[in-house]
């Protein structure tokens, strides 16, 4: 697959106008919340029907032009939402009633603001005479998601609304991404008023600034073309500036030479083939990703945010190095690390110019051989290495075995959280933007299922995985019966070792082996479970016999639910400690775990 | 990094929730507010000023200024402690009690507050720290009860 050219299709598809009428028509609230997500080129939209948005309900009855997926719990449509918007660029779109439809709604909120994912939330309200009552399913849901939202609304007069909808798409796709939310009381979804189109709503204030000053750039390309020890610290905000953005990455990469790492949100934004790839950096980063961190001289962070996860102690975090930032919030500059040199842009727009101004300028960058000669004695450590079993399943193993098993095929991950998902990160090859879904932010178990389902929704016919763990993947189990109602093939891939592996190594390693509550004493019989959804069940116990279940999984026209038996002690390596340096690994059990005081008060 | 004192003003859009948006930014994001006072400035186009006296490091306040302008409804942030020729107002009611009344009176003639009525209440419009003076010169002789507006803050230049 000609990957350049297949993103570059897809940015230019991104980009095409869509056309708009001009006229105002009289609609119904609830019919105007169907017009004007088909005017913002919704296809799908991930709800669950309650008493307060029934006349919405109502008029998606009465259209067939908008993809409806009903969901077992409304924080599944949430996370399905995610993995849409995710795997697509698109916005993901959710209707769910009042009350409880919205508070349940409020961790996928909050994991799409973490993780600057857009998606656009219809909440159904009591009518607006009751609001303030203790109605029956009241909530005050624009106080409750003030906080988990970029903004959020409560339309109490239906002249007001359709504006309101399009300003709320404009706010959740434009600048840093994010969740919104529009609560619409019922009364107001059955009066009637004027509708107004998209082209006829512009926001009085909202003009995020996209584009960089080109003074900036030229400083930024003269600090790169000085550079003896560079690294190019990449994250989240490049996949979301669109496959465009990604492009230029890998230009910037190839023209300029230097070492490229990426945060867990940014994987795929570089192919992991490269060699200039040095895999994920942070506490599960690779040895090589996080010593060249420490020793740079000159850090050019693209759209990523010196999250706690990455930059490990923070006085300690790469002494010697200038710092790049660029980043399309100005409030993440100098919020946790102070940089030398900030750049307010979309990711996409200013890797651009500085390639373009590299060319221009007819850039040599300085020898950075020895750089590179340093950064293969790290790689030489192998940092990601195990110890091979034949009597168990290593995790490392079943993802490796995983990755090898699909290659061919067009693929999208997602995952849930805890040690399966760094095991994937640090071991699944990304090549392209957009194939990895993943909760990075909020770290929120029970991501993976329902987001598998929105990716799956997107792509009907590629291979969707969500390497899941067992006490993960119970928190969202349900929507297994909305992937059988679907027919969503999504497989999910289960590294069952009957612990919360991640909490288990924490204790293991900061709690003096004390396992308090880690342990799911009773488990279910996820094959029995998978039959009783009307999926497919698998279970492998033994190495030897992965390669062909995991090929009945992937060959099965059913969703699919895989309990991979895998061993129950094994640790995530390497790890920075809390409160360590980034060059102050544990390479593996072998080497002396120490952890400081003040490292067991961080999480 | 010690802690320094920002009177920070932002001009928003006057929509419900507003107030709850800046105020829940401060408190989720655990900064501080020493005084706050919001109100309409221009009903024609529906803006309202929000003045907040703050405290933290430098870094602290950039970031808050950072995430004001973040806000959807947020028009523009200044903070004043840096900008030159801004004049900082703040108007104080002061109780005293009956019996303090004469020395009271003595006392917030210097000050030059006003006597408001017969019963020992006082106005003193003024900078912060000039009102904070006034008070307790009042705690000496017989204060009862105080209320403060907080700050309000405005450019010197005519722009």
């Amino acid at each position: 697959m000609n990957t350049h050219t297949e993103l570059a299709d897809r940015s230019a598809a991104q980009e095409t106008a869509k056309e708009t009428a001009k006229e105002t028509v009289s609609l119904t609230g609830a019919q105007m919340v169907v017009r004007a997500l088909k005017d913002q080129g919704v296809t799908h939209i991930f709800g669950y029907p309650g008493g307060a948005v029934l006349p919405i309900y109502d008029a998606l009855f009465a259209d067939n032009g908008i993809t409806h997926v009903l969901v077992r719990h409304e924080q599944g449509a949430t996370h399905a939402a995610e993995g849409y918007a995710r795997s697509t660029g698109k916005p993901g779109v959710v209707l769910v009633t009042s009350g409880p439809g919205a508070t349940n709604a409020v961790t996928g909120l909050t994991d799409a603001l973490m993780d600057s994912i857009p998606l656009v939330v219809l909440t159904g309200q009591v009518a607006t005479h009751l609001i303030g009552t203790d109605a029956f399913q009241e909530a005050d849901t624009v106080g409750i998601t003030r906080a988990c939202t970029k903004h959020n609304w409560l339309v109490k007069d239906v002249n007001e609304l359709s504006r309101t909808l399009h300003e709320a798409f404009q706010i959740a796709t434009q600048g840093r991404p994010g969740p919104v939310v529009v609560d619409i009381p019922k009364d107001v979804q059955f009066k009637t008023g004027e509708y107004f189109t998209p082209d006829q709503i512009r926001h009085r204030t909202f003009r995020p600034k996209t584009e960089p000053d080109q003074d900036v750039i030229a400083r930024a390309v003269e600090m790169m073309a000085q550079a003896k020890r560079p690294i190019l610290y990449t994250g989240g905000g490049i996949i979301n500036a669109g496959p465009k953005a990604s492009l230029a990455l890998r230009e910037l990469a190839s023209l300029t030479g230097f070492p490229v790492t990426s945060t867990l949100m940014g994987l795929g934004a570089f192919p992991a083939s490269s060699p200039q790839w040095l895999g994920m950096l942070g506490m599960h980063g690779t040895y090589e990703a996080n010593n060249a961190m420490h020793d740079c001289d000159l850090m050019v962070c693209l759209g990523a945010r010196f999250d706690d996860r990455v930059t490990g102690r923070i006085d300690l975090f790469s002494p010697g190095s200038k710092k790049i930032h660029l980043d399309i919030d100005a409030s993440q500059i100098n919020k946790i690390v102070r940089v030398d040199l900030p750049i307010v842009a979309d990711a996409g727009r200013a890797i651009s110019e500085m390639v373009k101004l590299w060319k221009a300028k007819g850039v040599k960058a300085q020898a950075i051989k020895e750089w590179w000669a340093t950064i293969d004695g790290w790689r030489a450590k192998k940092s990601l290495a195990y110890q091979a079993s034949d009597a168990l399943i290593k995790p490392q193993y079943a993802i490796d075995r995983l990755y090898a098993l699909t290659r061919g095929k067009d693929v999208y991950i997602t995952t849930e959280v805890g040690q399966h998902q760094m095991w994937a990160a640090q071991r699944f090859k990304f090549e392209e933007p957009n194939r990895w879904m993943t909760s990075g932010g909020l770290g929120t178990m029970g991501y993976g299922l329902p987001a598998a389902v929105g990716v799956q929704m997107a792509h009907p016919g590629s291979l969707v995985i969500d390497i899941a763990g067992e006490a993960s993947v119970q928190m969202t189990m349900q929507e297994m019966s909305t992937a059988v109602q679907y027919d969503l093939p999504i497989k999910i891939f289960i590294l069952n070792n009957q612990y919360m592996g991640m909490v288990r190594q924490w204790q293991e390693l900061l709690h003096g082996g004390r396992y308090s509550h880690s342990y799911s004493e009773a488990l279910p019989d996820f094959v029995k479970l998978a039959e009783a959804f009307g999926c497919l069940g698998l279970r492998a116990d033994k190495p030897k016999e992965l390669d062909d279940k995991i090929r009945q999984m992937i060959e099965s026209p059913k969703p699919v639910l895989f309990d991979c038996r895998v061993d129950p002690t094994e640790n995530c390596y390497p790890m920075i400690p809390s409160g360590a340096a980034h060059n102050d690994m544990i390479l593996s059990a072998l080497s002396d775990a120490e952890v400081s005081d003040e490292g067991k008060m961080l999480v | 990094m010690a802690n320094e004192r920002h009177t920070l003003t932002a001009l928003v859009d006057n929509e419900a929730g507003v107030l709850a948006r800046v105020v829940g930014l401060f408190s989720g994001r655990g900064y501080n507010i020493e005084s706050l006072t919001v109100a309409e400035v221009d009903p024609k186009a529906g803006t309202s000023r929000i003045t907040i006296v703050t405290s933290g490091p430098p870094q602290v306040i950039e970031q808050i200024e950072a995430q004001l302008r973040r806000v959807v409804p947020v028009h523009a942030v200044t903070n004043w402690t840096f900008a030159s020729g801004a004049i900082e107002r703040e108007m104080a009611l002061v109780k005293v009690s009956r019996g303090a009344l004469p020395a009271a009176k003595a006392a917030a003639e210097k000050f030059g507050a006003r006597a408001l009525d017969e019963g020992g209440v006082f106005e003193l419009t003024d900078a912060p720290a000039k009102i904070s003076s006034f008070i307790e010169a009042m705690r000496a002789l017989g204060l009862t009860d105080v209320s403060r507006t907080g700050v309000a803050a405005i450019s010197r230049d005519s722009d």
